[in-house]
């Protein structure tokens, strides 16, 4: 196992906390998965880019969605393809191999990099999109890293276990026996002192008074009962990428926030109409 | 150390299995912490828990855990609790007490004399909470909820001033908020989630259209000729009307959690509130009741017939409610609270009505009889069977 070798340890783009590196090394030593839960926008999807950066791996990325089948990460068999070329007398159609497609799975199981380095950082995005019954169907799969084609008769068998990371939005909980197989991280939400080192990452050139501006307005708009979508660190960094853009200075943000009107290009932060009414109605009283 | 930490967290609800502990042991054996009892915490706690609800659990066990063996180490549990600071104590209360309030603790004994007490409740229930009990818990017995202020939603130990030594981390307790042993009825009604999870899945989803298919090949003579349909989607409508006041809160809270839950699995979800029994007027945001209320004949007109109906309420009310204009609590209704049942029943047939009150005592009130009996007999315990049965009494 090659990939057992390197450490995650966050990258320049990436802030990852102590609890966080320990898990990644964990899922990365054993060959588990690792899933990871946490409030959108916290970063679980970046995560996966960073870590096969990290580990400089590549990455395949299978987004889920609600009709994705846990065939369709193995191998889709195209049979109405084969139907058709066998009634117009194409060439090739006794070759059943011809019409199977390897899903992501069967990629990352087999990926070999540019460089000749084999495996790789496989991201299922979202599982708990799909059906209830869909990581279940895949636990023998991630379990032994390996799978048996019907059709052709062949096995297809991981020879360099992929990292394998998971991010769920917690729309469904997943069958107990899927989590027993995978180590688990819930990405909290940040604190002030991460928050700043997240945007420094990002922003490197933002000033000192402009942030602390930004964050005491970022944070107390969490703060603000009963909005629909609380705003999270991808809206503050686009946010923030905003008024560094308009050169809108720390005191525009300042006087909003002591005259209680909605802070500039608040556009960003809040996305949900409802929300800015509702934000606009507490800065009145 | 880690067998202790495993059979704690079983104890205190965690489900930890056997495969996850050997995980652990062997993340361990291949050195994946690198010597530091930080680095094993968080590797104990991404295998050994699955779901954030239980972190604040698992921190607990594990700080009960790391402090019996701290003790071996020579390190008492009063050298830890000594940690609390006075500082930390005040701010604490500051933040969450008004001027005047604080001259009404003034005036009952002195600012001193309350941040002791509440010093010694909080090591006193360190120390118990190794019986399985909360910290600092409920407003009812504490001396400090008189003044609204109710220390559970605290976070206690996360503020600044504490030490960073190791073995606070855990004691941060920063997952409380996610936590969900709340009540007895929140373990049935997780159950009851995956029965509905099953109900609201009943549409299986066909795209190619396999009889029509080979019917049209047929007719093609023998070329093919392919039939598709659309994929079926789940087609259930869910309207749910939930019982809120009383005793119910706790229950209702539950439930609308586990039923957005699953929202994600029926076509629609819509829920509206009443209270006790449903009158001329329901309304959607409990804070706002009174002010944002909708005529249930709206809600009425709204929703045409396929919408299947959900009752959830203890149905525990004077009978007078159900059965005279006028008789309801709240206000004054023209209509006694029967008539509007009926109506709802008319106009959504499907239905049923789920009580989280045990079945075996729904003999002692009438008023659950009549409800039932207005019901047609479709009203069933927020048990996993009664769930079972009002899911098949829906289909």
């Amino acid at each position: 196992m090659s990939a057992t070798e390197a450490r995650f340890s966050g990258t320049a783009t990436y802030i990852a906390t102590e609890d966080l590196k320990v898990a990644v090394n964990a899922a990365v030593t054993l060959s588990r998965p690792l899933l990871v839960k946490g409030e959108p926008g916290t970063g679980k999807t970046v995560l996966a880019r960073e870590v096969a950066d990290s580990l400089g791996l590549d990455l395949i990325s299978w987004h889920i969605k609600s009709t994705t089948k846990a065939q369709h990460g193995l191998y889709e068999y195209d049979a109405v393809s084969r139907l058709r070329d066998s009634q117009l007398g194409e060439p090739g159609v006794k070759e059943i191999g011809n019409y199977i497609r390897p899903g992501r799975l069967w990629d990352a199981f087999t990926h070999v990099s540019g460089s000749g380095k084999a495996g790789c950082v496989l991201l299922i995005d979202e599982i708990d999109k799909a059906d209830i019954e869909f990581p279940n169907d895949l636990l023998l799969e991630l379990d032994r890293m390996e799978f048996h084609v019907h059709e052709t008769g062949q096995t297809v068998r991981a020879e360099t276990r992929p990292v394998v990371i998971i991010t769920s939005n917690n729309e469904k909980e997943l069958p107990d026996a899927f989590l027993r197989r995978c180590f688990f991280h819930y990405i909290r939400f940040p604190d002030v002192e991460t928050m700043r080192a997240i945007i420094e990452v990002h922003h490197p050139g933002v000033k000192d008074d402009l942030l602390a501006e930004a964050l005491g307005l970022f944070y107390g708009l969490r703060e603000v009962p009963g909005l629909k979508k609380r705003p999270s660190t991808s809206e503050l960094l686009d946010w923030i990428r905003l008024l560094m853009a308009d050169q809108v200075p720390p005191s525009a943000l300042k006087a909003s926030r002591e005259e209680g009107r909605l802070p500039p290009l608040s556009g960003a932060l809040l996305k949900n109409e409802q929300d800015l009414q509702q934000l606009d109605r507490l800065a009145r009283r | 150390m880690f067998l202790r930490l495993f059979f704690g967290l079983r104890e205190a609800g965690v489900p930890a299995s056997l495969l996850e502990l050997l995980t652990l042991i062997e993340a361990m054996a291949q050195r994946v912490p690198a010597f530091s009892v930080d680095d094993a915490y968080h590797l104990a706690r991404a295998t050994l828990v699955k779901d954030e609800r239980h972190l604040d659990r698992f921190d607990r066990v594990f700080a009960q855990v790391y402090q019996g063996l701290g003790e071996a180490a020579g390190e008492t549990p009063e050298e830890i609790l000594a940690d609390i600071p006075e500082a930390w104590l005040r701010k604490l209360a500051e933040k969450h007490l008004s001027e005047e309030e604080k001259a009404r603790i003034e005036a009952l004994g002195g600012w001193e004399e309350l941040m002791e007490t509440l010093k010694k409740r909080l090591a006193e229930q360190q120390g118990r909470h190794q019986g399985g009990n909360k910290w600092i818990g409920t407003a009812g017995t504490s001396p400090f909820g008189a003044y609204g202020y109710n220390p559970e939603g605290i976070r206690i130990g996360q503020h600044e001033s504490r030490h960073r030594r190791a073995v606070k981390v855990w004691d941060k307790r920063e997952f409380k908020n996610l936590d969900d042993t709340v009540e007895l009825g929140t373990r049935n009604v997780k159950v009851a989630l995956r029965r509905l999870r099953r109900f609201a899945r009943t549409g299986a989803a066909t795209e190619l259209d396999l009889d029509g298919t080979i019917r049209a090949t047929a007719h093609n003579g023998g070329l093919l000729d392919l039939k598709m349909v659309p994929e079926r989607h789940n087609a259930v409508k869910v309207l749910l009307f939930l019982d809120v006041g009383g005793s119910m809160d706790d229950h209702i809270r539950t439930c609308e959690e586990l039923f957005s839950a699953v929202r994600g699995e029926f076509k629609h979800l819509e829920y509206y509130y009443f209270h006790n029994c449903l009158y001329e007027f329901v309304w959607r945001d409990n804070k706002r009741r009174h002010t944002e209320r909708i005529p249930t004949h709206e809600v009425l007109r709204t929703y045409p017939a396929d919408y299947k109906l959900i009752f959830v309420g203890d149905a525990s009310m004077s009978p007078y409610e159900i059965v005279y204009p006028g008789g309801a609590v709240e206000h004054w209704n023209r209509e006694p609270g029967e008539a509007w049942l009926r109506r709802a029943l008319d106009t959504w047939p499907r239905a049923v009505w789920l009580n989280p009150v045990p079945e075996r005592y729904w003999g002692y009130t009438p008023s659950i009889g009549m409800i039932g009996k207005i019901t047609e007999g479709r009203m069933f315990p927020l048990t996993l069977s009664g769930l079972d049965q009002a899911m098949r009494a829906l289909l």
